[in-house]
């Protein structure tokens, strides 16, 4: 218990530090965990630390990710991407791979080695790109989507390496593993169901657990969260999100398959869920742990004796590798197109190798493909790419992208971004506006936490997620910061009011329609920043009380413009009132507020007892004819 | 029995007195249709089907309006632009209300003398309607001498309101019976009470 929270609190504290300090330097969290691990792997040595399994244990952390990408495909989506992901993306790993190949094979090693290591070189660093683009704003460009396609090609891809690299053991190392670790074998063969079993009872297997996977995905998942939403628990949804990925993968360990290959189809399977959201933001905490925890293993790992004597040979190949990739890509990006900076922010952004290439290369050592020693420089040479990736992005910005700043004038940007809405409650406000947007053609994303509300809804093919939007990881996780508006239509008061209060404080950029229940909430409202504020009984009565003047014989235009003026009075008014109202100050004891809301009553009353025009004055004015005596300055003009 | 129609426009009827009487009038006429515009669309959504379909049951179609900045007020306007749609009232497969009739009924705050070349308004009251006249034109139909009220703001102090009320009466009547002579209509510029021409009954 004591080794357990010392451990603990060293990874804890090595990444509360230093990945706050990587970012701010700009360079990025991955950077800044592999930085934390270098730190503190003395500390660990002393300690006697069994950094490696550890970082086993940390390998989960890609088996979630690998499930949040798979949440992130929607079918649909990767079909629209189909010519950039398989064509830029395909070209890519396989170019790269294929001369990484020939240049160790050149180097000496043999051709399984090398084919290994072109695999693992060829992956880039989907964690460090992605985070670095969305930071700088260049993921909508031409360069960062195809920069997105092509690391969704390889962290896609990288699942069959993971099936294939065994096939590629060499005989050897195998039986030099097996005799180390015979006992671990021992044990982990007691949890696999399929070693005692012929090839095709095994096939048969393996087949029956990916049906189970998706068919399971796709019928059981729904009564299981709607079940266990019904105990209106937070945590209890963690738990079952976390058991979801755990048990899938336990089932791919049993039948001898990648647990990674199985949490992804699971999460391709759920992207069309309406617990999609949900679930994503309930792992994607664990994964940034546990991935994070990887990399400082990977940093604590980087054996510095190794480097040093190496130096020069480490160096040499980092460089000559970065080298070789961007060659590739600027290639690729000529092929397809990319023009301008976009061909070298595209270029320079992807030439490192990646974390998969961790895994990867950690896998290879475990499948007796790659030597241990060779593995250990591989690693440094993945680890100073990427340590080297910000000083591209740097390059590029302070060299590059300013010199290109005028032809990318002439040739705008394709425009992609459509902008989609969040709406938060899909009761009977929420549900009209998001009718009214999806008949416009504008993507929503709809949030309701009533998991009954969900099942009538999708009876009628309307799509909701589950979740309450007041959390702010299920509204990141909802993409509120690339969403253009957020339509809050949920029923309490106080809740609609925090919302409105984060959002306008953490994305300012998103708009914000609100609906009100009553006078005094959409004073609330206002201090909290909504400017789009909408009674949610006010039009209904609005149209009551013309209804009621038309049937008491009112001429119905007047009664339209008889309340119109009633609409616009009265929203003056709030406006005024609200831009007085002070949420610290109760309002009887706000000077300003109670002297404005005299005066208006003092007007009310004026009206009321007819001193004054009714509220239509305002519309009235232009129907009022000319005077007499204009009739007559026509004619006496006309006699002059 | 020629099937007539009355548009009625007006959106300060409260400040009316002449167009008010004349519509009071129109509307106790048996045996026409009276359609007061703002108030069966007080917010403008004008049902174009059933329009279309309103006017292909009659055979004139008679716009009562006043003169508003030297057209029309504004959803007298709108109607034109939606009601006359492309495909059936002009343009290719737009024969629908050709061989109808289309007259006016216009309001003028202005004397008679100012409506004229060198008045105070400059062109005579004719030249304001040409848009009215070739719409007509191009949808085929027949465009009709104006009945017309000059200084309709002063009509109420000389006891002008209820002859030209009586006389738009004998006119709405006279169109109804096939009582209306169009031919001998034409020869003036603008009709007012004293000048229609109304055949004899019998």
């Amino acid at each position: 218990m004591d080794g357990f929270l010392l451990l603990a609190f060293l990874f804890l504290v090595a990444g509360v530090v230093a990945v706050p300090i990587a970012s701010r330097l700009g360079l990025g969290s991955v950077l800044g965990y592999l930085i934390a691990g270098i730190v503190i792997s003395p500390i660990l040595g002393w300690l006697h630390v069994d950094v490696v399994s550890i970082q086993h244990f940390a390998e989960f952390g890609v088996v979630m990710m690998l499930f949040l990408v798979g949440l992130e495909l929607e079918p649909r989506m990767l079909w629209n991407m189909r010519n950039k992901l398989l064509g830029l993306g395909g070209l890519q790993v396989s170019v790269t791979a294929a001369l990484v190949m020939a240049v160790a094979m050149a180097l000496g090693q043999s051709w399984t080695i090398a084919l290994a290591i072109g695999l693992v070189f060829s992956l880039s660093s989907t964690a460090i790109v992605l985070q670095t683009l969305n930071e700088k704003g260049m993921m909508k460009s031409d360069g960062g989507q195809s920069s997105f396609s092509v690391l969704l090609f390889q962290d896609i891809a990288v699942i069959p390496m993971l099936a294939f690299v065994p096939l590629l053991a060499l005989p050897e190392l195998q039986e030099l593993a097996a005799a180390a670790h015979g006992a671990a074998d021992e044990g982990h063969a007691s949890l696999s169901l399929v070693d005692r079993l012929a090839g095709w009872q095994r096939a048969l297997l393996t087949v029956a657990a990916i049906a189970f996977v998706v068919v399971g995905g796709s019928v059981l998942t729904r009564p299981l969260f709607r079940f266990v939403a019904g105990a209106r628990l937070r945590e209890l949804f963690t738990a079952t999100a976390l058991l979801l990925v755990i048990a899938i993968a336990l089932l791919m360990v049993v039948v001898g398959l990648s647990p990674a290959l199985g949490t992804f189809l699971a999460g391709v399977v759920l992207a069309n869920s309406e617990y999609r959201h949900e679930l994503e933001s309930n792992i994607d905490p664990f994964k940034g742990l546990l991935l994070g925890v990887f990399f400082i293993t990977v940093g604590a790992a980087i054996q510095f004796d190794l480097l040093f004597s190496n130096l020069a040979e480490i160096i040499g190949l980092t460089i000559g590798l970065i080298a070789l990739k961007v060659a590739v890509l600027y290639g690729l990006s000529r092929i397809f197109k990319i023009g301008g900076a976009d061909r070298w922010l595209f270029s320079l952004g992807l030439a490192q190798a990646g974390e998969f290439g961790f895994v990867l290369l950690s896998f290879t050592v475990a499948s007796s493909v790659i030597p241990p020693a060779l593995a250990e420089r591989l690693m440094l040479v993945v680890a100073l790419s990427m340590l080297l990736t910000p000083a591209l992005f740097i390059f590029y910005e302070k060299w590059i992208a300013h010199r290109f700043v005028s032809a990318q004038d002439q040739e705008p940007d394709e425009i992609d971004e459509t902008g989609k809405v969040i709406i938060a409650g899909h009761g009977r406000f929420g549900g009209i506006v998001n009718r009214i947007l999806l008949a416009a053609g504008i993507p929503t994303v709809v949030l309701d936490y009533r998991s009954e509300q969900l099942d009538v809804l999708r009876a009628f093919g309307v799509k909701v997620f589950f979740g309450d939007a007041m959390r702010p990881d299920l509204l990141h996780a909802a993409g509120i910061g690339e969403a253009r508006m957020l339509v809050i239509a949920i029923d309490d008061k106080d809740s609609a009011t925090e919302l409105v209060h984060y959002v306008h404080q953490n994305y300012p950029d998103v708009y914000i329609v609100a609906r009100a229940l009553d006078r005094h909430h959409v004073y609330e409202l206002y201090s909290a920043g909504c400017r789009d504020i909408i009674r949610d009984t006010f039009d209904s009565s609005v149209r009551a009380g013309r209804s009621a003047l038309e049937a008491l014989g009112v001429h119905p235009y007047d009664a339209e413009r008889q309340v119109r003026g009633f609409v616009l009075n009265d929203q003056d008014q709030m406006l005024s009132l609200a831009s007085s109202y002070d949420p610290g100050i109760p309002a009887h004891e706000n000077e300003e507020y109670v002297r404005r809301t005299r005066e208006y009553l003092d007007r009310y009353a004026d009206v009321m007892r007819g001193n004054s025009a009714a509220f239509a004055t305002r519309l009235d004015r232009g129907w009022v004819p000319p005077t007499l005596d204009d009739v007559e300055a026509e004619t006496t003009k006309d006699t002059k | 029995m020629a099937r007539l129609i009355v548009y009625f426009a007006h959106p300060g009827h409260n400040y009316s007195h002449v167009n008010q009487s004349m519509a009071n009038v129109a509307k106790n006429v048996d045996g026409i249709t009276f359609i007061d515009l703002y108030a069966d669309y007080p917010r403008f959504d004008i049902n174009v089907d059933a329009e279309q379909e309103r006017l292909l049951k009659h055979d004139v179609v008679l716009l009562q309006f006043p003169l508003f900045w030297y057209s029309t007020p504004s959803i007298l306007k709108e109607w034109q632009d939606i009601v006359l749609e492309h495909g059936f009232a002009y343009g290719s497969g737009g024969e629908r209300l050709a061989g109808k009739t289309m007259m006016l009924a216009v309001t003028a705050a202005g004397p008679e003398d100012a409506y004229a070349r060198g008045g105070f308004q400059n062109y005579p009251l004719r030249e304001f309607l040409r848009p009215l006249e070739q719409t007509a034109r191009l949808c085929g139909m027949r465009f009709t001498t104006p009945y017309a009220l000059y200084s309709a703001l002063k009509a109420p102090l000389v006891g002008e309101v209820a002859p030209h009320a009586d006389g738009y009466r004998r006119l709405l009547e006279a169109i109804r019976d096939d009582r209306y002579d169009w031919v001998a209509a034409e020869r003036n510029d603008v009709l007012d009470y004293n000048t229609l021409t109304i055949k004899e009954e019998g």
